[in-house]
């Protein structure tokens, strides 16, 4: 599957991964729904490393669209929610 | 729902923002065209609004490294002159002022960041704009008109996305310099006021008052040399009287 991560572009991911994947997203939505900044910044930065070390980036020349998007790694649980909020998708 | 699916859809709807704009479907190439290289633009502009703040940002640090050692002299001059309490007040001084080095130093690093980001970003447009551009008509060349249409969407959908991405970059980076900018702005007033002892500015409290102890001390010099002088003076005339004619 194609992941990108807002700002740094896309990558290929094996499908083998998204449990992986999928388990550190819950916890992220998690840390969303309970405000935790800390979990937050702890469980992106984990979900941003397991794109990379199990993904290969997508050539600049390539066209392709994305299955999954990750926010960019320095987005504060603060931002977070305000892009989630534009779109009325703030977890309940 | 995750969070990878809550901003896929962020960027889905960015992707349909984009392009609400176009008259009809035909038309929809030509203007994501036209938004891809407006987008180029964008970033381009964002580069150096972040590279100006960052200038800014070091302008400051400099200023403020010049204090803290415009500071570390005075406290030295101060222990000298026996003035401790001086001294302290220009150690306290220079303590906040490194707190705002260490500040303006987070400030500096963080833009590098934004900087780096954008580049890149630049580059992955540029690379897919051109890529975008000649496959269109690769894929219209070699393939039905049916199958070449969905290759065609499958390379929008990709553009579309990057351009949403970027969008949101250049939005982010946008958002950051402008609150650097308005930090920058009020230490600057800050550095005005002479809180942080703006170098620029000549005669402040301490520099008065080590420059009152300057003189005290050399108008207790001058007096102590007088003194001596008249009092050893004074006997020498006395045998001079004592050693002349009667």
């Amino acid at each position: 599957m194609i992941v990108r991560i807002l700002g740094h572009g896309q990558y290929r991911v094996l499908d083998d991964a998204a449990d992986e994947l999928n388990a550190i997203d819950d916890r992220l939505e998690q840390a969303v729904r309970t405000q935790d900044a800390e979990a937050f910044a702890a469980e992106l930065a984990a979900l941003v490393a397991a794109v990379r070390s199990h993904g290969q980036a997508v050539a600049d020349d390539e066209l392709l669209a994305s299955d999954a998007v990750v926010p960019d790694p320095d987005t504060s649980l603060e931002e977070a929610l305000h892009l989630l909020s534009d779109e009325g998708l703030i977890p309940d | 729902m995750g969070l990878m699916k809550r901003f896929f859809l962020i960027v889905k709807a960015k992707v349909s923002k984009l392009l609400d704009n176009a008259e009809n479907p035909n038309e929809t190439l030509d203007y994501s065209y036209e938004k891809q290289l407006e987008l180029l633009q964008q970033v381009r502009r964002g580069v150096a609004d972040v590279v100006t703040s960052k200038k800014r940002v070091e302008l400051q640090a400099e200023k403020l490294e010049a204090s803290v050692a415009k500071l570390d002299n005075q406290a030295r001059q101060a222990v000298q002159a026996g003035r401790e309490d001086l001294a302290r007040i220009a150690l306290e001084r220079k303590k906040g002022v490194q707190a705002q080095l260490q500040s303006l130093d987070a400030q500096r690093t963080q833009l590098e960041g934004e900087q780096e980001k954008l580049v890149a970003a630049e580059q992955r447009l540029t690379a897919k704009v051109e890529a975008f551009r000649t496959q269109k008509e690769t894929i219209k060349a070699q393939y039905t008109a049916a199958e070449a249409q969905v290759k065609i969407n499958e390379a929008f959908s990709g553009i579309s996305e990057e351009m949403a991405d970027v969008g949101l970059s250049v939005q982010r980076a946008e958002d950051k310099t402008e609150q650097m900018r308005a930090r920058a702005g009020a230490l600057d007033e800050l550095l005005e006021s002479g809180v942080f002892e703006d170098v620029t500015q000549s005669g402040d409290m301490i520099d008065r008052e080590l420059a009152k102890v300057t003189t005290e001390t050399e108008v207790d010099a001058e007096l102590e040399a007088l003194k001596k002088e008249i009092g050893a003076g004074a006997p020498a005339d006395a045998a001079v009287q004592e050693g002349g004619p009667r």
